[in-house]
């Protein structure tokens, strides 16, 4: 296993970001996780420093015979600086759990495949947390991925399993499968024509829930849902996956509706919209963060209907990965205060929105 | 951005709600957050509120007397109350009945309907039940037309039979 380089590895976990899955002008990417932990230990919250590293090591010395993480890259958190971690975290690759403080992150790590968007946290809030990240709308692929390391893994390691209760997990919330399948969906249309709060509603009733663009407690920006399952136990690994595809697709329908509807009844306030929103990232010499997450949205919806032909949306994507301020600070190699941070991120949108200068669609 | 209760601090603290039928976004200092028990949500999720009250609905005192501590992780129903995590896989054992009463409020079940899990060193019946379990996969693949992932599938029951067997 090879130790973690941001340097060496600029686009590592950035797979995602190429907007080559289904239904990706709707869907930027699609996250499956299931929670795991290994019999004869604690959970995290009550395990010793001495439970943990031996947690890891077994795991580790597991993996050296997996085919999917042999090659894979190991990070062990706390050997990172603090904008290491932020950035590990706004690349998604890691949750503000495995980072946290009190629980002393003493061998709290990130192993992930360099030839498969596949990976695990070890002992994060369970011992072992498997996830995929894939672009676009791809729940099915995504879990696949994410079963064949968890059988890979569980053939080798003991996991807590109970005949009725299913995988044991610290929290009962996620009991059973242990599985969370999650999509970032964007959805301008729907909040655009006043539609959202219903289909939010509908989803909650159904089973799904929402988030912000950072999971659990983070608010929403820039259009973006996170709509994972609500529930874990009680119904098996594929029902839930083709649950969230089936009612996924339905707000992917409802959304393209709503823009068609935005396009049909107000073609001029959206194109001056979108043209505005892609003016302002242009021209902007200070952003926040906020702020260009609600104009990188009119780019995308723009892009999406055809009003702009260029950035494409791999940029954007990037854009909203690389513009995060342990980024900025990263590429500027020093700490920034609030309004240098804001500087830096204009000067990068600009830099990589003018790259291809688009011209007005069809 | 200005907290929304006093005004006068930077809100850091995002709480976004469907009340009614609209979605509201709060926004906080963490003063006026801990005021309302929303401080740092990583360490204070409104989950966690959410299930300790559960705990506590789920569990009446007697219950909670005769109930633990843990005999493996020493996890009391207070903790759990508290924090809305379980201490180990044992927890799951000492506290079934009050657990099955929160997994129904939570899940609506209490019963896995998902893979079977195979420890390592498994018995003839552990493998017979995960066989009954990929056969019923395999059922649902091919209802699904899903034959690249019925082919995986069918490979799966073919290891294991063979590994019977032996």
């Amino acid at each position: 296993m090879i130790r973690f380089d941001l340097e060496s590895m600029p686009d590592f976990g950035l797979g995602w970001l190429d907007a080559s899955g289904p239904s990706h002008d709707v869907v930027l990417s699609t996250r499956v996780r299931i929670a795991r932990n290994l019999q004869g230990y604690p959970f995290s919250v009550r395990a010793k420093p001495s439970d943990r590293a031996a947690i890891l090591s077994t795991v580790r010395e597991v993996l050296q015979r997996s085919a999917p993480l042999a090659d894979g890259v190991i990070v062990e958190i706390d050997q990172l600086g603090e904008r290491q971690q932020q950035i590990l975290l706004e690349r998604h690759l890691v949750s503000r759990e495995l980072l946290k403080e009190e629980s002393a992150p003493s061998a709290a790590a990130l192993i992930a495949s360099t030839s498969e968007p596949v990976g695990l946290m070890v002992n994060e809030e369970d011992h072992l947390r498997l996830q995929s990240l894939m672009s676009g709308f791809n729940p099915r692929q995504t879990w696949r991925v994410v079963d064949a390391l968890d059988e890979e893994l569980g053939s080798e390691l003991p996991y807590a399993f109970h005949h009725e209760f299913g995988h044991l997990t610290s929290c009962p919330t996620n009991c059973g499968t242990g599985l969370r399948a999650s999509v970032l969906i964007h959805l301008p249309g729907l909040v655009l024509t006043k539609e959202i709060n219903k289909v939010l509603q509908g989803i909650s009733q159904v089973g799904l829930t929402f988030r912000g663009l950072y999971g659990e407690g983070s608010e929403v920006v820039g259009n973006l849902f996170q709509v994972s399952n609500q529930t874990t136990l009680g119904k098996s690994e594929e029902d839930l996956i083709d649950h969230l595809q089936k009612i996924v697709a339905q707000v992917v329908d409802y959304e393209q509706q709503a823009r068609s509807i935005l396009l049909r009844d107000a073609p001029n306030v959206i194109e001056d919209k979108v043209w505005r929103a892609y003016g302002l990232l242009c021209h902007a010499r200070a952003l926040g963060f906020d702020e260009m997450m609600n104009l990188l949205s009119g780019v995308r919806l723009g892009l999406s209907l055809k009003l702009l032909s260029g950035p494409s949306v791999y940029v954007l994507n990037r854009t909203m990965v690389f513009a995060q301020n342990a980024h900025l600070e990263e590429a500027r190699d020093g700490s920034l205060s609030a309004g240098e941070l804001d500087i830096q991120r204009a000067n990068y949108v600009r830099m990589a929105l003018t790259e291809a200068e688009p011209s007005a669609g069809a | 951005m200005l907290c929304d209760n006093c005004g006068k601090n930077e809100a850091e603290v995002h709480l976004t709600q469907i009340v009614e039928n609209e979605m509201a976004t709060v926004h906080l200092c963490p003063a006026c957050a801990a005021e309302k028990g929303l401080d740092e949500p990583s360490k204070k999720l409104p989950l966690d509120a959410f299930l300790a009250q559960m705990g506590q609905a789920a569990l009446s005192d007697e219950e909670a007397t005769i109930a633990g501590p843990c005999s493996y992780c020493h996890t009391t129903v207070d903790d759990f109350r508290q924090t809305g995590r379980l201490g180990c896989p044992h927890c799951y054992s000492i506290y079934e009945t009050q657990l099955r009463a929160i997994l129904r409020r939570i899940h609506g079940s209490t019963h896995h309907l998902g893979k079977v899990y195979v420890p390592p060193a498994s018995t003839e019946a552990d493998r017979s039940a995960r066989l009954a379990g990929l056969k019923r996969k395999l059922q649902r693949a091919v209802e699904a037309e899903d034959f690249e992932r019925a082919a995986v599938i069918r490979d799966q029951i073919r290891e294991l039979e063979t590994a019977v067997d032996v």
